[in-house]
C-alpha cells in the first residue's frame, strides 16, 4: 500500500465521516423539534381575553391562562396608599428579582394604576396563595395591610404581590405579559401595545 | 449491473400497478395547482361559504391554513372565518351527527382528509357532475356517486340540470342504463368554464387540507436528494478506495 | 517509536483492559468485526442484510416518537394521527419514515430472502439461521399487520376483521379463539390496545431477540458468497480464510455505501411520494374506521398480497386458510426439500434456473392478483400460480436429489 492510497483513503474517510456526522446531525433535528409544543398545545396556551371592567373595588377575579390561575385584582385607594410604606418588610421592594415584564413598575406594579395582573401561584412551591384584601390583624400577621397569604407555608405576599421578609418564598408573585384591547377588556398572555 | 437496472425499473413499475378508483364516472381530470395560493385562497374561500356548515375540517386549524396560504391574522379572521372561532381553533361547525343524520340520512364527513381516500379527480367529477332528480330525497343526484345524500350546494352557480339516459337492452336481456347528455333547465350565475375554475380552486383546497406538510416536504425534497446523492458519490469513492485492496 | 507513541498506547490500554477484564469487548470486537473473515466477492445480493438492521432500527426509533404522540382508543386513534401529521412539529415527518419503513421493510427481506434462495444460503451448515430468518419472518408479518390497524382507518378496522376471522378455520374451537384474540365480539377498543402493546414492546422484542440469534448463528458458521465455495477449506498459516477478507473495515465501508444508495431511494419516496399512489398509504384507510360501511375493495397492504391472492383463489375458506399457511410453513423446510449439495445458482443446471426464475415472477404476479378485485379469468390464473408455487418445492425435493452440476471450484477467482 503506497503513501498516497494511504492519504487518499485518509481524506476520504475524514470526508466521509463529515459527510455523514452533518447528515445525521439534519436528522436529528425533526426528532429534536418533535418534542417542542405542538400546535394543539400553542392553541390552548395562547392569550385569553377576560372583561376587567365588572370587577368592583377590592374585589378579585381569577382567570385561567396556560392552565395557570391568574389574579385581576381591581385595588381600592386604601390597598394601594400603603405600598410604598412597606419597603423594610419586602424582601425586593423594588422587584428586581421579579419575573415580570419591563413595562411593569417595581412597586405598584401594573400597567393601569389599581388593576393587579398576577400569577396566582407561590413561588416558594406552587401552591395557589389566598386573597386577603383587608387591612386588619390576622392570625399570621398581626400587623396586615392587605395581600395574598399563601397556606402551605406561610408565605406573605402584599397587594402588589411582593413578598414579605419571612416567607419560604423568595420571589415576588410572578406577572405575565398583558396588554388592554379597550376599555373593558385585557388580554393576557401577550403584550401588545401601551395601555 | 443487470439484475440492478431490472429491479429499478421493476420498483418504477409499482406505482402504475396501484389500482385506480373503479368504476366511478370520471370524465375529466382535476388539473390542480397546489403550487398557486391565488387557487388556494379562493378554494378556501369556497369551502368556507359553501362547505363548512355541514362538513367539518376537523383537523385543520385556521392559523394553519393562513400561514400556508399566506394570508395575515386580520385577512383570515374577517375574509375566512365567518363563525365565533379563533384563530388558533380548528374547522369545526354547530351540526352534531345526529342532527346531521336526520337531515340527510347520512351524517355529512369529515373533509379533512377526503382528498386523499377520494382523489382530487373523482372530488372533481363529483362536483360537477350533479343533475336534478325528484325520485331523490334531496330532489338531486350525481352521476359520479350515484344516490348521494348530498343536495347539490353550488346550484346556483352552476345551474339546474337534467340527465338524460337511454335504456340498452343486451345479449343477456339485462336492461342497462346509460347516460347521454345533460339539459340546462335554468342557467347558473357562472359559465361553464368559470364554475370548473371554481370547482378546481375548491379541490386544489381540499388537496393541501389533506396533507399541509406536503408544501413543506416537496420543498425540501431536491435539498435532501441533493445531499443524499452527494453522500451516496463520496461514499463510493471510499468503497473503492479500500477495495483496491481487495484481489 | 519513542515515548509517545508507547505512553499514549499505554494509557488507551489501561481503559480497554479495565473493560476486557469485566466484559470481552476487545474479542467481541474482533470476533465479529476485525477478525470475521467474510469471503471477498460479496456481490449487490448482499447488501440487504445489513439494509435490514437499518431499517429496523428506523422502524423502532420513529416507532417511538410516534409512540409519544399516539393513544391507541378507538374514538382518538384516527386523529392521532392526523395530530401526529399536522400539530406535532415535524411530525408527518416522522410518521413517514415509520410507514415508508414498513414497506421498504419487506421489499428489502424479500430481497434477503432471494439472495438465500440464490446462493443455496439455508443449506448446510446454515439451516439454523435459515429457520431463524423464516421465524423473523413470521413476527414481522405480524408486527407489521398489527401496525396497520393503529391508524383506525376504515381498512385498518376491514383488514383486522378479515384475517382475525381466519381463525376461526381452526376446527373445533376456531370462533373462541377469534373471541379470544379481540377480545370482544367484534373488533373494537379492546383489539386496538392489545395490538398496540404487541405492535410496540412485544413482537419488537422478539424480533430483537431473533435478529441477534440470526446474526450470531450466522457469525458461527460463516458467510456463504455467490460462488458457494466454502472458504474456510483454505486457510493460509494463522488461519485466516485465503479468500477471506476483514468485514471491518471492508464490509462496513462497502455497506456504508450501500446504506447511501439505499438512504437516497427511501428518502425520495418519504419526500416526494410517500404514499406511492395507494400502494404503501391506501386510500381506504382516509377514512375513519365504520364498522357499518365496508370499502369496496378490501385487500391487505402490497407485502401480504401473494399470500391474499392463494387465500382467495381456494373456494373454501378454511381451505384457503390452510394453503396460506401451508405457503410459509413449506418454506420452513427449504433446507431440507433442497437435497442438492451444490450451493449457488451459478454452478446448477439450467432447470433449476428456469424452475427459480419462474417461482419467483410467479411470487410477484400472485402479489399483483392479490391487489385486483378477483374477476373468474383472474381466480384461474391466481389457482394455477399457487399450483405452481407449491409444484416448486415437490419439484425441487424429487430434482435436486439426482441434479447433476458443474464443477463448483476450491477457490474464488476474481
Amino acid at each position: 500500500m503506497t503513501d498516497s492510497v494511504n492519504k487518499s483513503r485518509r481524506n476520504l474517510l475524514i470526508g466521509t465521516s463529515a459527510v455523514g456526522a452533518i447528515g445525521a446531525g439534519f436528522a436529528a433535528v425533526p426528532f429534536i423539534k418533535s418534542w417542542l409544543p405542538s400546535e394543539r398545545a400553542k392553541a390552548a396556551g395562547s392569550p385569553v381575553k377576560a372583561d376587567y371592567s365588572k370587577i368592583e373595588p377590592g374585589q378579585m377575579l381569577n382567570v385561567l391562562w396556560r392552565g395557570q390561575p391568574v389574579f385581576l385584582v381591581n385595588r381600592t385607594e386604601k390597598q394601594m396608599a400603603v405600598l410604598d410604606s412597606l419597603t423594610e418588610k419586602l424582601k425586593d421592594p423594588q422587584s428586581e428579582t421579579s419575573i415580570q415584564p419591563d413595562y411593569i413598575d417595581g412597586i405598584k406594579r401594573s400597567r393601569k394604576e389599581n388593576l393587579l395582573v398576577v400569577i396566582g401561584i407561590c413561588t416558594h412551591l406552587g401552591c395557589s396563595p389566598k386573597y386577603y384584601p383587608d387591612l386588619e390583624p390576622q392570625s399570621f400577621d398581626s400587623e396586615w395591610q392587605g395581600g395574598f397569604y399563601c397556606p402551605c407555608h406561610n408565605s406573605r405576599f402584599d397587594i402588589s404581590g411582593r413578598v414579605y421578609k419571612g416567607s419560604p418564598a423568595s420571589r415576588n408573585l410572578d406577572i405575565p405579559p398583558y396588554t388592554f384591547l379597550d376599555e373593558n377588556i385585557i388580554e393576557i398572555g401577550t403584550d401588545g401595545g401601551a395601555v | 449491473m443487470m439484475k440492478k437496472s431490472l429491479l429499478f425499473l421493476l420498483c418504477m413499475t409499482i406505482p402504475m400497478v396501484a389500482s385506480a378508483a373503479g368504476g366511478a364516472y370520471i370524465t375529466e381530470p382535476a388539473n390542480t395547482n397546489i403550487k398557486s395560493k391565488s387557487s388556494l385562497q379562493k378554494g378556501a374561500k369556497t369551502y368556507m361559504n359553501y362547505c363548512l356548515a355541514c362538513h367539518t375540517m376537523a383537523f385543520q386549524r385556521y392559523n394553519r391554513v393562513a400561514a400556508d396560504l399566506g394570508l395575515t391574522e386580520d385577512e383570515m379572521m374577517q375574509s375566512l372565518v365567518l363563525t365565533d372561532a379563533k384563530f388558533a381553533d380548528k374547522m369545526t361547525n354547530n351540526m352534531t351527527i345526529e342532527q346531521g343524520t336526520k337531515w340527510f340520512g347520512a351524517a355529512p364527513p369529515d373533509l379533512s382528509v377526503n382528498a386523499k381516500a377520494r382523489g382530487v379527480d373523482w372530488l372533481y367529477n363529483y362536483l360537477i357532475n350533479f343533475y336534478v332528480d325528484p325520485t331523490r330525497p334531496s330532489g338531486w343526484n350525481n352521476l359520479t356517486f350515484p344516490n348521494a345524500s348530498m343536495p347539490h350546494v353550488l346550484w346556483e352557480l352552476q345551474g339546474i340540470r337534467e340527465a338524460k339516459f337511454e335504456t340498452h337492452t343486451d345479449d343477456a336481456g339485462d336492461d342497462h342504463r346509460e347516460f347521454v347528455g345533460f339539459e340546462t333547465i335554468e342557467e347558473g350565475l357562472m359559465s361553464e368554464a368559470e364554475y370548473k375554475d371554481l370547482v378546481r380552486d375548491l379541490v386544489n383546497f381540499m388537496d393541501y387540507s389533506a396533507e399541509p406538510a406536503q408544501l413543506i416536504r416537496m420543498a425540501y425534497a431536491p435539498w435532501v436528494l441533493l445531499f443524499m446523492a452527494f453522500f451516496t458519490f463520496i461514499a463510493y469513492l471510499l468503497k473503492v478506495n479500500y477495495f483496491k485492496d481487495i484481489h | 517509536m519513542g515515548k509517545i507513541a508507547s505512553s499514549r498506547t499505554k494509557k488507551s490500554n489501561g481503559l480497554m483492559d479495565w473493560f476486557n477484564q469485566r466484559l470481552p469487548v476487545t474479542q467481541f470486537y474482533k470476533d465479529h468485526l476485525s477478525e470475521y473473515y467474510a469471503p471477498k466477492n460479496f456481490n449487490f445480493w448482499y447488501f440487504f442484510g445489513s439494509l435490514a438492521l437499518l431499517v429496523l432500527v428506523n422502524q423502532i426509533v420513529t416507532g417511538i416518537w410516534l409512540t409519544m404522540h399516539y393513544k391507541p382508543d378507538a374514538a382518538q386513534a384516527f386523529g392521532m394521527v392526523e395530530y401526529i401529521m399536522r400539530d406535532v412539529p415535524w411530525g408527518w415527518l416522522i410518521r413517514y419514515l415509520h410507514t415508508t419503513g414498513a414497506s421498504a421493510f419487506f421489499v428489502v427481506i424479500y430481497l434477503h430472502m432471494f439472495r438465500g434462495l440464490l446462493y443455496g444460503s439455508y443449506k448446510k451448515p446454515r439451516e439454523l439461521i435459515w429457520v431463524f430468518g423464516m421465524v423473523l419472518y413470521l413476527a414481522l408479518m405480524a408486527e407489521a399487520f398489527m401496525g396497520y390497524v393503529l391508524p383506525w382507518g376504515n381498512m385498518s378496522y376491514w383488514g383486522a376483521k378479515v384475517i382475525t376471522q381466519l381463525f376461526s378455520a381452526v376446527p373445533y374451537f376456531g370462533d373462541s379463539l377469534v373471541e379470544w384474540v379481540r377480545g370482544d365480539y367484534l373488533i373494537s377498543d379492546a383489539t386496538l390496545n392489545r395490538f398496540f402493546a404487541l405492535h410496540v414492546i412485544a413482537l419488537p422484542l422478539v424480533i430483537v431477540i431473533l435478529v441477534v440469534l440470526h446474526i450470531a448463528a450466522l457469525h458461527t458458521v460463516g458467510s456463504n458468497n455467490p460462488e458457494g465455495v466454502d472458504i474456510k477449506k483454505h486457510k493460509d498459516e494463522n488461519g485466516v480464510p485465503l479468500d477471506g477478507i476483514p468485514f471491518h473495515p471492508y464490509y462496513t465501508v462497502k455497506d456504508i455505501f450501500g446504506v447511501a444508495m439505499f438512504l437516497f431511494i427511501f428518502l425520495f419516496i418519504v419526500f416526494v411520494k410517500p404514499d406511492m399512489g395507494g400502494l404503501f398509504l391506501e386510500h381506504d384507510n382516509f377514512v375513519p374506521a365504520n364498522p357499518s360501511s365496508t370499502p369496496d375493495h378490501i385487500k391487505p397492504v402490497w407485502y401480504f398480497t401473494p399470500f391474499y391472492a392463494m387465500l382467495r383463489a381456494v373456494p373454501d375458506m378454511q381451505m384457503g386458510a390452510l394453503v396460506m399457511a401451508l405457503a410459509i410453513v413449506v418454506l420452513f423446510f427449504l433446507p431440507w426439500l433442497d437435497r442438492s449439495p451444490v450451493k449457488s445458482i451459478r454452478y446448477r443446471r439450467w432447470p433449476y434456473k428456469i424452475m427459480l426464475s419462474l417461482f419467483a415472477i410467479t411470487f410477484v404476479i400472485l402479489g399483483w392478483l392479490g391487489m385486483q378485485s378477483g374477476s373468474e379469468l383472474q381466480k384461474m390464473v391466481t389457482q394455477i400460480l399457487t399450483g405452481f408455487y407449491f409444484f416448486y418445492f415437490i419439484w425441487l425435493f424429487f430434482y435436486s436429489r439426482n441434479e447433476t452440476y458443474h464443477e463448483v471450484p476450491e477457490r474464488i477467482e476474481k
